[in-house]
């Protein structure tokens, strides 16, 4: 072509197709930070003049105990991480009503009927010098040996695990499964440290 | 077929202006999106431990954060950890103001859906969470929230 080209006009007609291509594109890729955790509730504060709770049967509570070097003594035992689950679920079910695993009493439960429940408390305690990390995988573990059984228990009566009666938000019968199952993690009171704090 | 001609038609012509509408909706949406509301420096090293029991922190206005780990700028503030409020390192007594101001900032009757974060490096020593957590416990802010990340290999749901 000879000559001085023509100033043309851009054709702005598929302008809005691309603007919208590309809002779809962040929204697609964007991907809100979500916070995730392990959600737990602190006892409250205790109080001086409050009577001494009466005191728990032994063979009730699993004691995990954590040291400083990061290593667990469950009931006594040296224990690895990886074994602490079936241990927490043996002693929380009780499936054989053995005479060393927590005692049972019969309630009343709806959907159920009359079931035996498990007197079961979990007691960690840990040291000050051990690791965040391990004192995660300890509650992580704990809060999986109740999930697994509270899934096995709602898989045998509603035929769907109990995580899907959380997300159907069906509270009815998440709260059946929680009265069997009731997640009792007690955290040791630091010895060192003055809860009056005066 | 003269519409697809090459010929010399228009002189002078403008670029359309009609869908600049469009590309500022776009930004605004793409910013309405990403924006996160009032994210605070880091100055302590985050590398949180990983968990698979985890539950979703709902609503984020009712969360307080409490980060916990050795500072960043470890030539100045040593390696000790140390707890972060807002912008600034903290003691463990400002933990109770930190929490009582969080509430005077919210309605009335939000005050016990409120909840604590604490967000701590997986290297930290339980040590300082204990007394965090007493001092928690102190001003009856009993709903924590571990902050984990989601472990990948492991998962249960079936």
């Amino acid at each position: 072509m000879a000559g001085r080209r023509e100033l043309q006009e851009i054709n702005a007609g598929s302008m809005a197709d691309i603007a919208f291509l590309l809002l779809v594109f962040f929204l697609v890729t964007t991907t809100m930070d979500t916070d995730l955790g392990l959600a737990r509730r602190l006892p409250p504060p205790l109080d001086i003049n409050q009577p001494e709770p009466p005191p728990i049967k032994q063979r009730n509570v699993f004691v995990v105990l954590a040291n400083a070097n990061d290593q667990l003594l469950v009931e006594g035992e040296m224990t690895d991480i990886s074994e602490l689950k079936e241990k927490a679920k043996e002693f929380i079910a009780n499936p054989d009503n053995q005479e060393n695993l927590p005692s049972k009493t019969v309630i009343n439960v709806p959907f159920f009927g009359d079931y035996a429940v498990s007197k079961q408390v979990i007691s960690l305690q840990n040291d000050n010098g051990t690791s965040y990390d391990l004192y995660i995988q300890v509650q992580n573990e704990l809060a999986a040996a109740y999930n697994e059984l509270r899934n096995d228990l709602a898989q045998n009566e509603f035929g769907v695990s109990y995580d899907f009666l959380v997300e159907s938000k069906d509270k009815a019968k998440v709260k059946a499964v929680r009265k069997i199952f009731p997640q009792r993690i007690s955290e040791a009171e630091p010895k060192n440290i003055n809860i009056g704090g005066k | 077929m003269s519409k697809f001609s090459k010929g010399k038609k228009s002189r002078g012509a403008t670029i359309s202006t009609a869908s600049l509408p469009d590309i500022v909706f776009m930004l605004l949406f793409f910013f309405m999106v990403t924006t996160v509301m009032r994210e605070v420096d880091l100055k302590v090293k985050l590398s949180q431990p990983e968990a698979s029991e985890i539950e979703k922190l709902e609503n984020k206005a009712l969360v307080s954060y409490i980060y916990i780990g050795e500072p960043n700028d470890s030539k100045k503030f040593g390696t000790e950890p140390r707890i972060q409020l807002n912008d600034q390192f903290a003691k463990v007594s400002d933990v109770a103001p930190y929490i009582e101001q969080k509430r005077t900032e919210v309605v009335e009757a939000l005050i016990p859906k409120l909840i604590t974060s604490l967000k701590v490096n997986k290297e930290t020593k339980m040590g300082v969470i204990t007394e965090v957590k007493q001092e928690l416990r102190k001003v009856q802010a009993l709903k924590i929230n571990y902050s984990t990340l989601e472990k990948v290999e492991r998962k249960r749901r079936r």
